[in-house]
């Protein structure tokens, strides 16, 4: 009996820690998302207390279909952040991308699904420019963006000739394709954030770039060419650009020279909410969804508070510093626990 | 002459004891030279005196009374300054500026830039740089010129014990002669110099007297005329080596798995050739800053070449590595000195470090997918292969000691799978256990067929596992010495010869 008992119990543990494996990725990004969400439901438990009208239906579609601009562009910020580069180019390439749709969809009357692929392409051209570029001068991809993100603008600039333009009503179509009245950009963004995290913990890329985060020089070392990695991952920011320049088009029905300027900060922010390290290495693309949503929560529910445009920027600025406050103490206390046994 | 600094029972530990027990004293207007191997315990030793660490036991007397700095400040306060051995120069300041960076010439707050020129060309005129611009920025000059700069310093400053940590290394014979003739100024003046310098005649030329230092004890101290550099050699080596065969059995070799011909990479690296036999364990010897390191970084396409031939397996690669990424390719592993900065990823899992530079093969499922499962049996296959003391293959790498994290490091590149496996440092800063584990590690992947480089600073480890040694000195390959036909004493020579010549 009691030989039976401890042969069995190695094994049940076995088992156990199978078990465990098996399922301690999907774990993992639970749990990492679980304080996220927790702050969420506060932020709307106090709104809907403090306000009449927070707690509907109204209030969530909105929401909801503000957001997937955002979203988007914090998706491919999120991987940038990751590999410990920083992509500051991402609002102003929107603004070219939204450009080149409006001439391809008014001037060339080109069909709406080849003008969305075109302005996905004018951002993935964008973002490869960063990469490229960052790589080959082995300059910090801040420098390199910041660049960008004022050449862009000027770009921007040319292709709407300087004057936001109705773009017709073909664009709003996107926007009219509705289920439960949630809009299809509310979904493709969906659809973004979820293969982004896919990538990111499920497949070999999404391994070196956080492999690259952690320590370049090491991954160098192992024989691993990190240049076409970094590029790729601007590139695919710049294409996401791109995709959320339609988005950002489709709500207005036109293209505006000045349109995403600031973005890049705000999905920064959305991002580090959302727990991404900005040295690199650590990070979740769904924990980013969930910092777009507390930004727009908040704004949203300060509107409705009847709060003016000074008080909001100020909560939401003391909000974003105290996540990278949070931030601090977590990696710091990951650090300590890589450090200990030394 | 009078006692200027003694010492008692001086010991420190970090891993292992690196110093124990050492007595030495310093006359006023002495130079006292300290010579020794790589580890030997001369830095750490002149660390202690000049406040930069602090003894973990016995205590020191400056002129008869209790000393024990804190720091490197209160090592001044007392006058004691060293000119280390890594160059402390801020790059962006100007030459004036770095000279005086302590004590910059003010005026309420405003620097006196006509003081601080004055300062700086007296100080320049000392080491014999007097046409150099004080105002020029210290990045602009070159590594000998930089050196001289910390010289400078530290003969600028009001001293009377100064410590010279290698101050030649970087310097050519016309500037080594000022500064011993600077050397010979000081010593007059009554200040007290210790003098520590792989070059051994430059050391019998300069010192009243010679102390050798081996495992962190001082062996002995001679007098100017009593010793000659053999015998030197001969004491830092040490007579009672218990030559510990971790070696086995004689392997068969097979034929030459790896040509290298004629490699220079400047400025550290000058026209280095040998073979590699396939089995066979080829030790790389040599002094710190022989090049060893810059040698295997620049074969692996780490560091740029700037000529040779490499030819693996009786095919020219020279022009097919650019970057690490093509050895890899081509079947060339590299296990780099700094496990920490340049091997491991420290927060992530024993299972990422372990499988890293093998995830596109048979860990690569369709549409770049990552099999998870045969990773985790991969990275379990490995912990128990190599027996790596973790919790789990999901504990972070930063967690294990020295000697686990060696083995992941080496896990991984056993999981790679190369043909040709470079080791820098293989065993530094790990245990005793985990070193010989390492080392049948080792032996059994040569008995394989492999071939394997292994670069080290512990002599003692070389003629352990190696069946050749190859010598480097000041950037060239000097010479090999066959397994059975080495000895310390030779191979020390050896590593000396480029300096002494």
């Amino acid at each position: 009996m009691d030989k039976n008992l401890a042969n069995s119990a190695p094994s049940v543990a076995a088992t156990a820690r199978k078990l465990v494996r098996r399922n301690s990725q999907t774990r993992e990004i639970l749990e990492n998302c679980l304080g996220l969400v927790a702050v969420l439901i506060l932020l709307i438990a106090v709104f809907s207390f403090a306000t009449e009208h927070f707690f509907s239906f109204t209030t969530f579609t909105t929401i909801a279909n503000q957001i997937p601009t955002a979203v988007l562009i914090a998706v491919g910020m999120t991987l940038v952040l990751i590999i410990a580069g920083i992509d500051l180019s991402v609002g102003s390439v929107l603004a070219v991308s939204g450009g080149v749709l409006g001439i391809a969809l008014v001037h060339w009357h080109l069909p709406l699904l080849v003008a969305v692929l075109l302005s996905v392409l004018v951002g993935a051209f964008c973002g490869f420019v960063n990469g490229a570029i960052t790589v080959r001068f082995q300059l910090p991809s801040f420098i390199v963006t910041l660049g960008v993100l004022e050449a862009a603008r000027g770009a921007a600039y040319l292709v709407t000739n300087s004057q936001t333009q109705y773009i017709g009503a073909q664009i709003e179509q996107v926007n009219d394709i509705t289920v439960f009245g949630l809009s299809l950009p509310f979904f493709v963004a969906i659809v973004g954030v979820v293969v982004g995290q896919l990538v990111l913990t499920g497949t070999v890329f999404g391994r070196y770039l956080i492999a690259l985060g952690t320590n370049e020089e090491a991954v160098r070392l192992s024989g691993i060419d990190p240049r076409p990695i970094k590029i790729a991952v601007f590139t695919l920011s710049g294409a996401l650009s791109g995709l959320a320049s339609v988005a950002y088009c489709s709500r207005l029905a036109s293209v505006d020279p000045n349109a995403g300027s600031g973005f890049e900060l705000e999905a920064i922010a959305a991002v580090v909410i959302g727990g991404t390290s900005l040295m690199g290495g650590r990070g979740s693309v769904v924990n980013s969804l969930f910092g777009v949503l507390v930004i727009s929560v908040l704004e949203n529910g300060l509107a409705q508070l009847g709060a003016q445009e000074p008080v909001k920027r100020l909560m939401t600025g003391a909000v974003i510093v105290a996540a990278v406050i949070v931030d601090f103490y977590r990696s710091r206390r990951a650090d300590r626990k890589a450090q200990a046994g030394n | 002459m009078t006692v200027l600094l003694k010492t008692q029972g001086l010991a420190k530990s970090y891993a292992g004891p690196v110093l124990s027990d050492v007595n030495f004293d310093l006359l006023a207007g002495e130079v006292h030279a300290l010579v020794g191997e790589n580890g030997a315990g001369k830095t750490t030793l002149s660390h202690i005196i000049a406040g930069l660490r602090t003894p973990d036991k016995g205590d020191m007397k400056l002129d008869g009374k209790p000393y024990a700095p804190a720091n490197k400040r209160t090592a001044e306060e007392h006058g004691v300054h060293i000119v280390l051995q890594e160059l402390n120069l801020i790059n962006n300041l100007s030459v004036a500026e770095n000279l005086f960076l302590e004590h910059l010439p003010n005026q309420a707050g405003w620097i006196r830039r006509s003081q601080l020129g004055k300062n700086a060309q007296t100080a320049l005129d000392r080491v014999g740089l007097s046409d150099l611009d004080p105002n020029i920025l210290v990045k602009r000059l070159g590594i000998g010129q930089k050196q001289l700069i910390e010289i400078a310093a530290g003969l600028s400053r009001q001293c009377r014990l100064l410590i010279l940590d290698e101050p030649t290394a970087a310097l050519t014979l016309a500037d080594t002669e000022r500064l011993m003739a600077q050397i010979k100024k000081l010593k007059a003046a009554g200040v007290g110099i210790i003098y520590i310098s792989h070059h051994l005649d430059e050391v019998l030329d300069i010192s009243d007297r010679i102390s050798i230092l081996r495992d962190g004890k001082l062996i002995t101290t001679k007098g100017r005329g009593e010793i000659t550099i053999d015998e030197m050699i001969r004491l830092m080596v040490g007579r009672n080596l218990e030559d510990s065969t971790a070696r086995n059995d004689h392997r068969k070799f097979g034929s030459v798995l790896l040509h290298v011909d004629k490699l220079s990479a400047p400025p550290r690296v000058t026209d280095v050739s040998f073979d590699l036999l396939a089995g066979e364990i080829l030790g790389f010897a040599g002094l710190m800053g022989a090049g060893r390191t810059e040698t295997v970084r620049a074969l692996f396409g780490a560091d740029p070449r700037a000529s040779g031939r490499i030819v693996l397996d009786g095919r020219d690669i020279s022009s097919l590595i650019h970057s690490p990424s093509d050895s890899v390719r081509l079947g060339i592993g590299f296990l780099t000195e700094d496990r920490k900065a340049q091997g491991l990823l420290l927060p992530k899992p024993v299972r990422m470090n372990v499988t890293l530079a093998r995830l596109t093969d048979e860990l690569c499922g369709p549409g770049g997918w990552l099999r998870r499962a045969r990773e985790n049996s991969v990275a379990d296959n490995w912990v128990q292969q190599l027996g790596i003391r973790c919790s789990s293959i999901e504990q972070s790498a930063g967690n294990l000691s020295g000697g686990n994290q060696q083995k992941v490091v080496l896990a991984r590149w056993l999981y790679r799978d190369c043909r040709v496996l470079i080791c820098d440092e293989p065993t530094r800063g790990i245990d005793v256990g985990a070193k010989f584990e390492i080392y049948r590690l080792l032996n059994q992947l040569a008995a394989t067929g492999k071939g394997i480089i292994v670069v080290s600073s512990d002599l003692k480890e070389l003629l352990a596992l190696c069946d050749r040694i190859a010598v480097l000195s000041a950037g060239r390959l000097v010479r090999f010495f066959n397994r059975g036909e080495w000895t310390e004493d030779q191979i020390m020579a050896a590593a000396f010869s480029e300096l002494t010549a």
